[in-house]
């Protein structure tokens, strides 16, 4: 008797606040935990008029057609590099722009340059593969006629040359982000007392010497945690930067192509479900375990900032 | 302080080489916004420029003409992102709520759950049958709203997070001593304090919404649920698609409908303008939720 009491009391306690969560935990069951039990396509031969669960297994074969492609050792290459190349060139222009940003701290026009900062980033790539046509469309982009042509040099046809869009995306990468990634970096070097530097300036110290033995090796944990969380994300990319932004052109696809645009184009232009569900569960995999070693070195490193 | 000769020569740098670089971050916007505004025949001549050589609203009264297409996408867009940032904010904080609560059982079960799906994702394959051939999903509203944006764990956690170290347990428990429920306590007491992480991810969300493109490209194939963003994809694709070489029939069959270069900037512009309203008031939530976000996610 008391003991049921007991439970009736618990459950009391516990239902109400179980209702709350209801609608958030279902949407998360739906659109998360059922996806992950889904990876079993990926050793089907998924035939609709069979239905999915009925489909015959094959195994590791779609994996063994995938990895006997080029397109796995171009996706995964371009995959890496450019984020290893967006990582390293990033960090260096947020923290540049961090720093100078800092100087200008009390100045009324700083909260101007912070939305000029910010803007880029919150545009959707959509526009942003906009912007980048104005540039650099072959007829009238504004590259080809007002920098190229009155310079007297060829004009170039972008659009269609596969060797300038790692330069370009890089580019258009740091536009979008460089800003909005200052944005941390900028809040911790606020974060540094002053009186360091104010005590560094009384031993004469400049203003370059200040930065390089104190605001550096102070940003040092941010910069070092940050970077680390890229890494684990480092087999992600941003489908649109590297879909919308090129287009989709074909031609370009040999430094355009990553995991996240196969998967789409195996998927919906291919129609070819197994190869994309391979890539798919070979990105997740992957990216899986990365999460977990780095989220291991940042314990280490900083236990604070580790993810769990 | 007073300022040595060199902080000076510092503090000129900075204030100049920030200029550029915040003039960097501006004058493609600046472009395209001149672009809009330039006469079809001085942009086709001469390409797109800051200096045109003649200008022309043509563009715009285009737009406002072809009320059908482009008002109804940037109809879609509004709505999608309202409802969106509604529902969504609504289940992200409902399910944060018990989260935060130390004396709730299953907050830490919770936390795991919602974490996890952070770390794994099923990828894009299980997700797009399970939506297409379980939930018949395709070309609807629906399809913008509910896949992948409505709710995610950074989200939720930004909110748990804030939830627990700033409405203090004491307050919660004194209210349920005078006889307020949970629901009634999440309302009345957790949302009113917490304002400024709603207002953070509201703004997420909202942007979010407001710029997907990916929810359409996937499971939309009917143009009467484009928002602004998929009607610019489709605009870009036929761009595409005269430049391939296939053109040869697309000119005869679609030349007559294809927007001009300037109306297709035109509507870049005013995909961006609702940006630009709700930034300068939200900007500081902005930067406060990156912070918090970067540093514990």
């Amino acid at each position: 008797m008391k003991r049921a009491k007991g439970t009736s009391n618990a459950l009391r306690k516990t239902a109400p606040l179980m209702m709350l969560a209801a609608p958030g935990l279902l949407y998360f069951l739906i659109n998360s935990y059922i996806p992950m039990f889904g990876v079993f396509i990926a050793f089907k031969d998924v035939n609709y008029a069979k239905g999915i669960f009925g489909s015959d297994w094959i195994g590791f074969d779609n994996f063994q057609f995938l990895f006997k492609t080029t397109d796995a050792w171009i996706m995964t290459r371009n995959t890496l590099l450019y984020n290893i190349t967006f990582i390293a060139v990033g960090t260096l222009c947020s923290i540049f722009i961090a720093i100078l940003m800092s100087e200008l701290l009390s100045r009324w026009y700083s909260k101007l340059y912070l939305s000029g900062l910010v803007l880029p980033s919150l545009i959707s790539m959509v526009v942003l593969s906009m912007l980048v046509y104005a540039f650099l469309n072959a007829d009238s982009g504004f590259v080809n006629k007002s920098i190229l042509a009155p310079l007297g040099l060829p004009e170039i046809s972008w659009y269609a040359e596969a060797k300038y869009w790692p330069y370009l995306l890089v580019i258009v990468q740091m536009w979008k982000t460089a800003g909005y990634g200052s944005i941390v970096y900028f809040a911790s070097i606020a974060g540094i007392d002053k009186s360091i530097y104010e005590a560094a300036k009384i031993d004469g110290a400049g203003k370059l010497r200040q930065i390089r033995t104190i605001t550096l090796p102070l940003l040092k944990p941010t910069v070092i945690v940050l970077c680390l969380m890229s890494i684990g994300r480092i087999f992600n990319s941003d489908f649109g930067l590297f879909y919308q932004v090129p287009l989709n052109a074909g031609a370009l696809y040999s430094t355009t192509q990553t995991i996240d645009t196969y998967v789409y184009r195996a998927l919906m232009q291919l129609n070819d479900i197994g190869m994309s569900a391979a890539a798919g569960l070979y990105q997740s995999l992957v990216g899986f375990v990365l999460v977990l070693v780095v989220n291991a070195i940042v314990k280490r490193v900083n236990s604070d900032n580790a993810l769990f | 302080m007073i300022q040595t000769r060199g902080e000076r020569v510092f503090t000129l740098f900075s204030a100049i080489m920030m200029g550029l670089i915040a003039l960097a971050a501006f004058l493609p916007f600046i472009l395209i916004v001149i672009s809009s505004v330039t006469k079809e025949s001085s942009l086709i001549n001469d390409g797109y420029s800051f200096f045109p050589k003649a200008f022309s609203m043509d563009a715009y009264i285009y737009l406002e003409a072809s009320a059908y297409t482009f008002l109804r996408a940037y109809g879609v867009s509004f709505l999608v992102t309202i409802v969106g940032t509604a529902v969504g904010l609504l289940i992200t904080s409902m399910l944060a709520y018990p989260m935060s609560r130390r004396d709730f059982k299953y907050h830490n079960l919770l936390a795991f759950a919602v974490f996890f799906t952070m770390l794994f994702s099923g990828g894009v394959v299980p997700s797009y049958i399970m939506w297409t051939q379980y939930f018949h999903i395709k070309d609807s509203l629906a399809a913008l709203i509910v896949p992948n944006l409505l709710a995610n764990g950074f989200n939720v956690l930004l909110v748990r997070n804030y939830f627990k170290s700033n409405v203090p347990l004491d307050l919660i428990e004194s209210a349920q001593i005078d006889g307020a429920t949970e629901t009634k306590t999440f309302f009345r007491i957790m949302l009113p304090l917490s304002v400024p992480v709603l207002a953070t991810v509201g703004l997420f969300m909202g942007l979010a919404y407001w710029n997907d493109w990916i929810n359409a490209l996937y499971f939309v194939s009917k143009p009467q649920f484009y928002g602004i963003q998929n009607l610019l994809v489709q605009l870009m694709n036929n761009i595409q698609y005269l430049n391939s070489g296939q053109a040869g029939n697309a000119v005869g069959a679609g030349a007559v409908d294809l927007p001009s270069s300037a109306v297709r900037m035109a509507m870049a512009v005013l995909g961006i303008v609702p940006i630009l309203v709700v930034l300068p008031p939200l900007q500081k939530f902005l930067t406060r939720g990156v912070v918090i976000g970067a540093v514990k996610g």
